[in-house]
Formats: C-alpha cells, sequence, structure tokens
C-alpha cells in the first residue's frame, strides 16, 4: 500500500515539534505498529484516530519514550523533538517526558491535595518563581479554578471523574512542557465535561502542541486541525497498525484520499 | 412499549403481578429466604459472641486483679525484692518501650528497602521471588528461635545480654512482616498513578519517594504498628538475650527488665505482692498491646 509520506513531507518540515518516522515498533515479537510517519506540528493539535488495536496509543506512547517501560518494546526507525533523535543513545527519557507532558485515558491524580497535585511537576523541577501562582494559572487554564479554588487543600481523588481529569491536565500543563500529548482524555467523560476539555485544547494550542488520540470522530473533526488515520491489517495473520493517511482535518473527512479512510470515515469499517 | 407478563405458573413464588394486582414488594418475614437470613444473622452474632468471650474475660480478669495496683507507683518504682511491700514496674515498662525502639530502628528501614525492591525495582526477578518465600516463611518462625539465634550471633559475641540483644531478637521477628505488608501496600499504588509520575518526567527514584511511598503510607504504618504490638508481648525471644534486671536500664548494652518476662518471673513467686505486681503488669502490657491496634485503625483509614 502506498502511504500517505507523500502528502505530509512538505509540512514534515516546516514547523514540526516532533517529526516521526516509525519503521516498525514491536512488543516482544508481535510488530504492533509499521510505516508510520507523522509531523506534529507546533501549535496544532492533530488528532490520531482508528480503529481500536490499530496503534494509536502505541505510536503516541512512543513520543516521549513512555513506552519503554514496556517490557519487550522495540522501535525502529526515528523520533525528532526540535531536530534531536529522541531515541539516540545519550538522550535521557526523563529529559524528554519532562518536554513532551502526557495526558492518560484515564484520570490519574496522586492521593494528594488538589494543589500539591498540580504543583507536583513544579517541585519536581526544582521551579524557582511563585508555585502558587503557576498552580493558580495551570487551574484557571484547565477550566477547574472557580470549581476547586476553596477546598485547594482537599485530596485530588475527591473529585468527580471530569474534574479529576481536568486536575490531570491542570498539572501537565503547570511546568508547561511543549508538547502535550493526550491520550483519549475524555473516554471518562460526560459530553458537558467533554465540551469544556475541547474548548481547553482549543485555548491551549496557542501555547502548546498537542497531539490527541480520540475515538469519537466528531471530536476529531471539532478540534484536530491535522487528523491522522490508523487501521490495522490482518491480512498477513497478525495484526499491524500503519498510519493510512494524514492531512488537514477537513481534508480527510470530506475529500478522503484513501479508500479505507472513506470507509471508515463513512462507517463501512468492519 | 408494553410489558409482556408472562403467564402466571402456578408454581412460581414470586408473585408475578400477571393476575391484574401490582406485584407486592414488602417484605415478607415468612418467606424461607427471610426465615434463613434470620437464622444465620443470629447464628453469626452468637458465633462472634462465642470468640469475644475469651478476650473480654482475660480483660475482665485483668483489671479486677491488676488494676487495684494501676498507680503512679507502678510506673515510676522498681521492683520489689522478697518479702518487701510496695514497689512497681517502671524498669519493665522502660525496657519494653526500649527493646521495642531498638527493633523498630533496625527493622524499618531494613524492611522498607526490601520491600521497594520487592514491589518497585526487581518485582519478578529471582532474588525477589526467593526473598517473598523467605520472608512468608519466617512470619511463621517460632519466636524462641530468633532468640536462640540472636544469642548465638550477638550475646555471644558482645559477652553480655543485652537491651541490644533483645532488640535484634525482636527485629528479627518484625522485619518479614513489616516487608511483606510494606510490598503489599506499595502493590495497592494503582500503576497508572505510577505512570502519571514517569510521564511527569519522574526518574526511578522520583516516582518511589514522592508517588508509591506517600500513598502507601498509611497502610505501611499500619504495618508497622501492628507489628510493634506483635512484639511487645513477646518473652521468649527476649529470655536468651535481654534477660532480666531489677534497676534501671541505663545503657542498652546492658540487660533490661521486660514486662512479658517480668510477667513470667514475677506469677511464679510465692510473694502476694510480686503476683499482683504481674497482675498489673499484664494489664498495662494489653493496653499498650491494645493502643497500639486502636492507632492503626485509625491511622489505616483511607484518606479520601
Ligand atoms: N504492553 C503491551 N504489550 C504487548 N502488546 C501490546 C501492549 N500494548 C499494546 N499492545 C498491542 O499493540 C497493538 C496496538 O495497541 P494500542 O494500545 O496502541 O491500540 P490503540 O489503537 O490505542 O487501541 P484503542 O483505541 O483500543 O486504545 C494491539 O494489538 C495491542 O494488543
Ligand atoms: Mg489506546
Amino acid at each position: 500500500m502506498t502511504n500517505a509520506s507523500v502528502l505530509e513531507k512538505p509540512t514534515a518540515t516546516a514547523g514540526a515539534a516532533i517529526d516521526c518516522n516509525i519503521d516498525k515498533i514491536y512488543y516482544g515479537k508481535f510488530l504492533a505498529v509499521r510505516d508510520s510517519n507523522i509531523a506534529i506540528e507546533k501549535g496544532k493539535i492533530t488528532g490520531f484516530i482508528g480503529p481500536s488495536g490499530c496503534g494509536k496509543s502505541t505510536v503516541l506512547r512512543s513520543l516521549n519514550r513512555m513506552n519503554d517501560l514496556i517490557k519487550g518494546f522495540k522501535l525502529e526507525g526515528n523520533v525528532h523533538f526540535h531536530g534531536q533523535e529522541i531515541y539516540d543513545k545519550g538522550v535521557d527519557p526523563v529529559v524528554v517526558r519532562r518536554h513532551i507532558g502526557m495526558v492518560f485515558q484515564q484520570p490519574n491524580p496522586f492521593s494528594m491535595s488538589i494543589f500539591d497535585n498540580v504543583a507536583f511537576g513544579l517541585k519536581l523541577n526544582r521551579f524557582k518563581g511563585d508555585v502558587e501562582e503557576r498552580v493558580q494559572h495551570a487551574l484557571t487554564r484547565a477550566a477547574l479554578w472557580d470549581e476547586v479554588k476553596d477546598k485547594l487543600k482537599a485530596s485530588g481523588l475527591s473529585l468527580s471523574g471530569g474534574q479529576q481529569q481536568r486536575l490531570c491536565i491542570a498539572r501537565a500543563v503547570a511546568t508547561q512542557p511543549s508538547v502535550l500529548l493526550m491520550d483519549e482524555p475524555c473516554s471518562a467523560l460526560d459530553p458537558i465535561a467533554t465540551r469544556r476539555v475541547e474548548e481547553l485544547m482549543l485555548e491551549l494550542k496557542n501555547d502548546y502542541t498537542i497531539a490527541l488520540v480520540t475515538h469519537n470522530m466528531q471530536q476529531a473533526r471539532r478540534v484536530a486541525d491535522i487528523t491522522a488515520f490508523f487501521s490495522v491489517d490482518i491480512s498477513q495473520g497478525g495484526r499491524t497498525g500503519h498510519l493510512v493517511e494524514v492531512g488537514p482535518t477537513d481534508q480527510i473527512f470530506d475529500a478522503p484520499q484513501e479508500k479505507l479512510t472513506k470507509q471508515y470515515i463513512g462507517g463501512e469499517f468492519s | 412499549m408494553a410489558f409482556e407478563a408472562s403467564p402466571a405458573t402456578p408454581a412460581m413464588a414470586i408473585p408475578s403481578g400477571s393476575d391484574g394486582k401490582p406485584p407486592s414488594l414488602g417484605y415478607n418475614s415468612f418467606e424461607p429466604r427471610a426465615l434463613w437470613n434470620l437464622i444465620l444473622t443470629l447464628g453469626l452474632w452468637a458465633v462472634a459472641a462465642l470468640g469475644a468471650t475469651p478476650l473480654l474475660s482475660v480483660l475482665y480478669m485483668l483489671i479486677v486483679k491488676g488494676g487495684a495496683r494501676l498507680n503512679g507507683e507502678l510506673f515510676t518504682e522498681l521492683p520489689p525484692a522478697g518479702f518487701e511491700m510496695g514497689g512497681g514496674i517502671g524498669n519493665a515498662i522502660q525496657g519494653t518501650l526500649v527493646t521495642v525502639a531498638i527493633a523498630s530502628l533496625i527493622s524499618i528501614p531494613i524492611a522498607l528497602f526490601a520491600a521497594i525492591y520487592l514491589a518497585e525495582l526487581r518485582p519478578l526477578s529471582r532474588i525477589s521471588s526467593v526473598a517473598r518465600f523467605l520472608a512468608k516463611v519466617l512470619t511463621g518462625f517460632p519466636s524462641i528461635l530468633a532468640g536462640v539465634f540472636v544469642y548465638a550471633a550477638v550475646v555471644l559475641l558482645m559477652g553480655s545480654y543485652s537491651a541490644l540483644a533483645g532488640g535484634v531478637a525482636l527485629a528479627v521477628l518484625m522485619l518479614p512482616t513489616i516487608t511483606l505488608t510494606a510490598e503489599g501496600a506499595m502493590h495497592m499504588v494503582p500503576q497508572r498513578m505510577k505512570d502519571a509520575a514517569i510521564g511527569m518526567g519522574c526518574t526511578n527514584t522520583q516516582v518511589v519517594w514522592s508517588v508509591t511511598l506517600p500513598t502507601a503510607l498509611p497502610s505501611i504504618v499500619t504495618g508497622i504498628i501492628l507489628a510493634v504490638a506483635r512484639v511487645a508481648g513477646e518473652s521468649a525471644p527476649l529470655l536468651f538475650t535481654a534477660l532480666f534486671s531489677n534497676y534501671w536500664l541505663r545503657n542498652i548494652t546492658e540487660p533490661t527488665a521486660s514486662l512479658s518476662i517480668l510477667i513470667y518471673n514475677f506469677s511464679s513467686m510465692p510473694f502476694d505482692n510480686q503476683i499482683e505486681l504481674a497482675w498489673a503488669a499484664s494489664l498495662v502490657l494489653v493496653m499498650i498491646v491494645l493502643g497500639f491496634n486502636i492507632l492503626s485503625r485509625f491511622i489505616g483509614r483511607p484518606q479520601v
């Protein structure tokens, strides 16, 4: 199958915060993802869509080396962050993760106070400035400040699911990483909370670069500037995911180039 | 959508409501299910009462027999000699607290490091599974053997019985319990919290120190307190190590009195005064253990 690389090559060099050229990702002997080249552009939201198990999370997690923790994980190819290869020998994955933050599918606040949750990353980075101001700023950006300003000492776990997710977003933006990876951040949220998080993403993209995995095509359509469609082929016996097509969101939804994309967008996917 | 009532079968125990009347939702106490519930509930209360009887009667005995001597003198005076009247068990209380403190100082750090290794650093390695197995064996280790071991390892080496040796013997008993409970507690910290920390850019050490340990702390402290409560009442391991003393403890390299050994010694003496003191000492010991247990319940509360 011809890859969509022809399409995205011109943009890849322009304002890419992360330039990811994955040849193969293995979990042990299992080939999970092949041939996926995407540029995550600065100041934009890049949406990853595709059927379950096609490797969206795998690709996303390899952008900040979260997959290093998984036994048997092996990546062939390279991932450039501002021109530096993050899988180089001399690169410290811990430092990579401080620049490329992550919001997980399930809200996962620490069992400490709301304030400490947000201040966690600041302490970690030995932030010298005004911690309280930063925490308030982060909570405000995450559209949570008004709800929690009177109970910053309460446990982060005492919040509702949607509030917890916004707390996790506040925690991630407090340290001002240059890229935010979000893996289905709204899957545990109700429509209203989902909308708030989406508004938040749109607001954040002025300062951050965002890569967003979503199962919700409407969501991709609403917030993503660029959409990457992944699929999985089961023909060769295995279940290997790969990038089918990437391009401006309108084009992917209204005028997809690939037949697979057309089928998926049209809801004909098996 | 209309609810399709199935045709009523006469054998059905639950009124289906299909005969036009609304189904009865009231509590029918003569239904077999309700009767069973009643019987089992009563049975459970009976068994619970049976189980609590020995504990409550021991407590009652201790209060009746030892309560009379529960005064200031008991805590501040040294044990009396032969035919003397009065006296207290001050040095035994001191000795028990000191040996338990020494045991805690030795065992808690080692156990915590062991638990961190088992739970976080190399949970699947061979050395971990061997260590875990040995710890489980050690939790059922006869406490007198811990005394014998420390007699050989410390008392003979140092040339005398001592509070320190007693502390080491108790530490041997505390070590596996604390290790295993702390490992379990750290294991209970959800992986997603650890993932969050790693995603923030924590090193492994930072994950353990700033997320895993604080989150697991209430359970770990509970485990420590219960281990302390357990060894505070031990007498066998102290027989060969701390021995006994009729004087205040001035130096941890000296032998020391302890509540459990004092109870053992005094209860077999032919003097009423000493026997009364043994009862009082038992009461104090039980109160210490009970106090630790109650404390652990407060600390172990989930804090959400
Ligand atoms: N830790 C792992 N070990 C082994 N295989 C894994 C691991 N994580 C994912 N996989 C496999 O890699 C493939 C891609 O998984 P991934 O989680 O990236 O899919 P996904 O596109 O995110 O799916 P979903 O939309 O359901 O979250 C799947 O076949 C999955 O079984
Ligand atoms: Mg996923």
